[in-house]
């Protein structure tokens, strides 16, 4: 027992080693802290690390498993959450300093509970941008997380911890939260899956929020099983989530290899095909070509839907924040601060529109579904730009990095579409494609990652980051299962 | 005199009205961000829709 190195093991992995006896928690969490204590410094994707607590509860698992008891579909497996998750004992920082003179949580949120409940292992909590109005990953309190492809290279975010956590090793499974692309962006500039489901699926009862409005949970994982698998796990209704709908849970992990013949698969043009990075079009044709798509689609009003989820997101964020701006200003990221404060100033009249507009750009959306059941789109419009990076040329013209980090996930998440980023593994730099499909069918956008992931067209590239140099130059190391 | 300035002026107003202590620094940032805004805002805010339009979200008593 104990000889299996669990470094780079996938969840399955590790929880039917577990289950098997081949390897027990403990070493499992033993192998898991290792590599954040070694690896972490360069990654900087921890701001809290739950040694004592892992190990109880891997301590708890090994003995269920000398009593003979069943082991949960996720027993030993270790996982971290982004800092505005609610843990035990935390304050909930979600990513500011302002936040770590609140009182800790009393209670874990509820997606840890789940997935402890399955047998995971909650290692820690996670970097992220300040309260979550970040695309880059980058926090001026806590410090970039760096991506693990490049360690000169932006994660993205704003869940940036998540996808260096995993992209670099550290834990299998992570989660984090999307408002207008925070887990997709991540996803896609450190190369791994994310899965951004549908809004009103998954509870985020005791996480700290953003917007309301457009606020999803979702985790991040290196194979499509591991993350069918622990989003089987947190699926269900809370009633403390107002917005978590009524629904029962629909597991995906039996369905995943269900395979795409019958599928009505088209790619997004026009708004989607530009503005982008070459490495956009190779990505997203790779993909179309593999699935021998011949059809596309215009997603109706996109630029219109984008400005209107940046509308809601400015005045409900402002809205959240406006006590902090009075008493706290300070304390806040500079950028943000200003961002929140334009925010207070929006006339109502603006955002009432905005939301009516929501509706119709739905139905529009939606009426698409009636032929289609997956849309494919980029996720970002380039590969990871370098920490600090203000700019970049697109389409001839020096634009910001920051506000267009996510121009291709915003008008998705806007009417809370399910989507899987799936990673394409170009040199040097990995870029996902979102896998769009219509409410509620995130085991046909499951399926269709996990056929492409079965190509071997999509695939997690393993980072350098255990390397000395750690930069740029990585090594195909996918596993699936 | 006011009034030469209206979005600054708006802001400034915006401001005392919220107790928000802009610094003049800040100034720059705010006024960056408020003229994004409302360029965005101007996409759907130019859009027909009907008069019953009903907003995204809806209440149930």
């Amino acid at each position: 027992m104990d000889t299996l190195d669990t470094s780079w093991s996938t969840a399955t992995e590790i929880a039917r080693a577990v289950a098997a006896g081949t390897v027990s928690a403990g070493a499992v969490i033993e192998t898991a802290l290792a590599r954040i204590t070694q690896r972490d410094p360069i990654l900087n994707s921890f701001t809290a690390v739950l040694a004592e607590r892992a190990r109880k509860r891997a301590q708890a698992i090994d003995l269920s498993h000398v009593k003979g008891e069943t082991p949960g579909p996720l027993a030993g497996v270790p996982f971290a959450v982004k800092n505005l998750f609610d843990v035990v004992d935390l304050p909930t920082l979600a990513g500011s300093k302002i936040n770590r003179g609140r009182p800790p949580a009393t209670r874990d949120a509820v997606l840890i509970e789940r997935l402890e409940a399955a047998g995971a292992v909650l290692v820690g909590a996670l970097n992220m941008g300040e309260y979550a109005y970040d695309f880059t990953g980058e926090n001026i309190h806590d410090g970039p997380s760096h991506n693990p492809h490049d360690i000169s290279r932006m994660t993205g975010g704003s869940s940036g911890g998540s996808g260096a956590a995993v992209a670099g090793g550290l834990v299998p499974i992570a989660l984090g939260s999307d408002t207008n692309g925070s887990i997709r962006v991540p996803a896609s500039l450190c190369g791994i899956f994310g899965l951004k489901p549908t809004y009103g699926r998954l509870p985020r009862t005791r996480t700290f929020p953003f917007v309301a409005s457009l606020d999803h949970v979702g985790p991040f994982a290196r194979t499509t099983r591991d993350l069918a698998l622990v989003y089987d796990a947190m699926q269900g209704h809370d009633p403390d989530d107002p917005v978590c709908a009524e629904r029962a849970v629909e597991p995906t992990l039996a369905r995943l290899a269900e395979g795409v013949a019958g599928l009505r698969i088209a790619v997004a043009n026009g708004y989607f095909r530009k503005g982008a990075f070459p490495e956009v079009h190779v990505a997203l044709d790779r993909v179309g070509a593999a699935l021998h798509v011949n059809r596309d689609v215009e997603i109706p009003e996109a630029p219109r839907a984008r400005a209107a989820a940046y509308v809601i997101t400015a005045a409900e964020g402002a809205a959240l924040h406006l006590e902090r701006l009075r008493t706290h200003a300070h304390d806040f990221d500079p950028a943000v601060r200003d961002r929140l404060i334009a925010g207070t100033m929006i006339p109502a009249a603006l955002v009432n529109r905005a939301q009516k507009f929501r509706r119709w750009y739905r139905e529009r959306v939606l009426a698409l579904f009636a032929d289609l059941d997956v849309i494919l789109a980029p996720a970002t419009p380039c590969t990871a730009p370098l920490i600090g990076q203000q700019t970049f040329i697109l389409d001839g013209t020096e634009q910001l990095v920051r506000a267009n980090l996510g121009i291709y996930t915003q008008p998705i998440s806007f009417i809370g579409l399910p989507v899987v980023a799936v990673p394409v593994a170009l040199d040097p730099l990995p870029i996902a494609v979102q896998i769009i499909a219509a409410p509620w069918r995130e085991d046909i956008a499951l399926r269709v990652a996990h056929a492409l992931e079965t190509m071997g067209v999509i695939a997690v590239r393993r980072s350098t980051v255990d390397e000395p140099e750690g930069k740029g130059i990585s090594a195909l190391g996918s596993r699936s299962g | 005199m006011k009034g030469s300035d209206p979005l600054s002026d708006y802001i400034e107003a915006g401001g005392q009205l919220f107790e928000l202590n802009i610094e003049p620094a800040w100034n720059p940032g705010v006024r960056a961000n408020l003229e994004v805004i409302f360029r965005q805002a101007m996409l759907f805010m130019t859009f027909e829709l009907p008069d019953d339009a009903e907003p995204a979200p809806i209440f149930k008593a």
